[in-house]
């Protein structure tokens, strides 16, 4: 790993905003630098904000009021509606631009998830909102991308942590609050702080048994979780030429948990065929822009991983947790239940027998990857293996629904946060890790390093 | 909300979301059903133990996590009207500020202790403990406007003319 410029550990929201204590936000607004005339040189995120916002620029700092092109929430729109009529809104601003997708608790876990899921389907159809997605479609973000909702410069929120997925498809993106979004079904605004960006130069490629959930959990374990706090994350380097959609997914997803308010990977010739006709031009990055840091990865010096508790910048080889006792492994999530995770997986168990101490549970990460991997022969292998399949959703990642764990369990999982009572009892453990690390581990039992496994 | 006393809740660093507010409580929409949860994953003995304080000290990334409101939304209605950390995660900064809580940020120098008496004097942008005073930053003028008009519902309430 090369260092070239650390990312500042003391960043300060407030002291880069101390020029607008005393003004309002009004005066911020569709305002652009004094650079203006000058040819700029700029980030990705500083030209997409520019554009939503019709400036020439947005500087890190900033804070302007920015029109979404799309707004996404899930099941906690039953919040947001909560919220927007204690507001005393009646319409949404532009019911083309509202997605709501049922993922966390699906099918209904309990009567009050169900009434909260049956206000939301009342406020669809009085509202004429045609983006909606009931149970079993899949995770949010895996079926905003999937669908091709999501066009790449384009700004979107969502009322979830891991929006910043959308970077996957060269668009801006970021998580926010109910109420914020109550206020964004509202008026259609809302006010962003334009964001310093770090840049992150990936080389070469990855050796047997490596992969992208592998190089972003290093990442996160050098940057710490909150070294990219309030930041735009970008993936460069002509590793990018290589890196697929569900790869870009995964490192935008988990740029999340180093605190990013965004992440996004380049607009390229991957991203040109996964879309085909819905591709649009984006803008990318000046190479002489601003940035905040850049560091350089070469991913052939990468090993394996695992985020170990409880916090996901807790990073270490998996060869130094290797031997753990696991009870339950979880392959699945908007961060790695996609067709290729599930394949690697399926490949390693493939005629063999999980552990018997071990509980396989596969949540694929929506109905298309179920389908596809039905087709494959992938999902038989896991069921075959011991896998149990649960509903297309987020399964049991947040601890709210489906396959939590026990005071004094340890689970090995490819979701996204390995917090303190994330997936149940706040007495068991989870460890983060790549579908290779979870399969092979559900097939001894203990935390194991893939490479020897995977052909 | 020009001044606020009282005794602290002493946090440390990375008080994540599940900690302030576990998944299984997501299906919850009222507020005050959700001050029964605050800081329920932390310590099982809360929220019981927050007796009436209502100014948090934490240390850095606060909130830090998932985007749930009820995060912020359950501390609010448990009584938390201040919480001073040395940085805070953003989405969890933006829902407290929508929530109506006061958020101050302040260097790793300020050492108070559990129970300790502090008094934010906001006027000032001044935090006094122990016979000792610092300054903090103070919210920009719009945030501070949100969160004096009690969140962002009723703020946005009145830019809607409601």
């Amino acid at each position: 790993m090369i260092l070239c410029n650390p990312v500042p550990t003391s960043w300060n929201f407030f002291r880069l905003n101390v020029f607008c204590l005393s003004a309002n936000i009004s005066f911020y607004i569709h305002k652009s630098t004094r650079q203006e005339d000058m040819s700029l040189s700029l980030t990705f995120v500083q030209k997409a904000l520019a554009i939503n916002i019709g400036a020439k620029s947005v500087v890190p700092g900033q804070i302007i009021e920015a029109s979404p092109d799309g707004a996404m929430s899930h099941e906690n729109a039953g919040l947001v509606i909560k919220q927007f009529k204690e507001m005393g809104a009646e319409k949404v601003f532009d019911r083309e631009k509202i997605h709501i997708i049922f993922d966390h608790r699906v099918p209904a876990n309990t009567d009050k998830t169900a009434e909260g899921q049956a206000t939301v389907r009342r406020f669809v159809t009085e509202q004429g909102i045609r983006r909606f997605h009931d149970v079993g479609d899949g995770v949010c973000h895996q079926v905003m991308v999937e669908n091709h909702y999501i066009k790449p410069g384009l700004v979107y929120v969502g009322t979830d942590s891991h929006t910043t997925s959308y970077g996957a498809l060269s668009a801006f993106s970021t998580g926010i609050g109910a109420t914020e979004m109550a206020a964004v079904w509202a008026t259609g605004k809302i006010w962003l702080r334009g964001p310093e960006t770090l840049r992150l130069i990936l080389h070469g490629k990855f050796p047997k048994g490596v992969y992208a959930k592998d190089l972003i959990l290093q990442i996160i374990g050098d940057v710490t979780a909150e070294g990219a706090n309030y930041m735009a994350v970008e993936f460069d380097g002509e590793a990018m030429e290589r890196m697929s959609i569900s790869e870009r997914f995964t490192l935008c997803n988990l740029s999340m948990e180093m605190g990013a308010k965004s992440a996004v990977c380049p607009p390229n010739k991957i991203l040109q065929d996964y879309l085909g006709k819905d591709y649009v031009d984006a803008p990318w990055s000046d190479p002489d822009a601003g940035f905040a840091g850049t560091r350089e990865y070469d991913l052939a010096k990468l090993v394996p991983v695992v985020s170990a508790p409880h916090q996901v910048d807790n990073v270490q080889p998996v060869t130094a947790l290797a031997g753990l006792e696991i009870n339950q492994v979880f392959l699945g999530s908007c961060t790695n239940g996609r067709e290729d995770d599930l394949s690697i997986a399926a490949k390693i168990v493939k005629g063999k027998r999980i552990h018997p101490r071990v509980r396989l549970i596969i949540a694929p990460a929506s109905r298309k990857v179920m389908l596809d991997s039905i087709a494959s022969g992938d999902l038989a292998e896991l069921i075959r293996a011991g896998g149990t399949i649960i509903t297309p959703g987020c399964g049991p990642c947040l601890g709210a629904h489906q396959g939590l764990l026990a005071a004094g369990e340890r689970a090995l999982a490819t979701s996204n946060r390995n917090f303190k009572g994330r997936m149940g009892s706040p007495d068991a453990e989870v460890y983060l890790g790549s579908p290779a690390t979870a399969a092979v581990s559900a097939l001894t039992g203990v935390i194991t390093d893939p490479r020897e496994y995977v052909k | 909300m020009a001044k606020i006393q009282g005794k602290v809740i002493r946090l440390g660093d990375n008080i994540d979301t599940d900690l302030i507010y576990p998944g299984k409580y997501l299906a919850i929409f009222d507020a005050q059903e959700m001050a029964l949860h605050a800081l329920e994953g932390f310590d099982a003995g809360y929220p019981a133990k927050i007796g009436g304080r209502q100014i948090i000290v934490a240390g850095r990334n606060f909130g830090c996590g998932s985007s749930r409101e009820q995060a912020a939304t359950s501390l609010a209605s448990a009584g938390i009207k201040v919480i001073v950390a040395e940085s805070f995660a953003r989405i969890f900064f933006r829902n407290a500020v929508n929530q109506g809580i006061l958020l101050v940020q302040v260097d790793r120098s300020l050492q108070v202790a559990d129970n300790a008496e502090v008094s934010i004097d906001l006027d000032k942008s001044l935090i006094k403990y122990d016979g000792k005073e610092m300054a903090f930053i103070p919210l920009p003028a719009f945030l501070l406007e949100i969160v004096e008009s009690g969140g962002l519902v009723n703020y946005t309430r009145r830019k809607l003319g409601r």
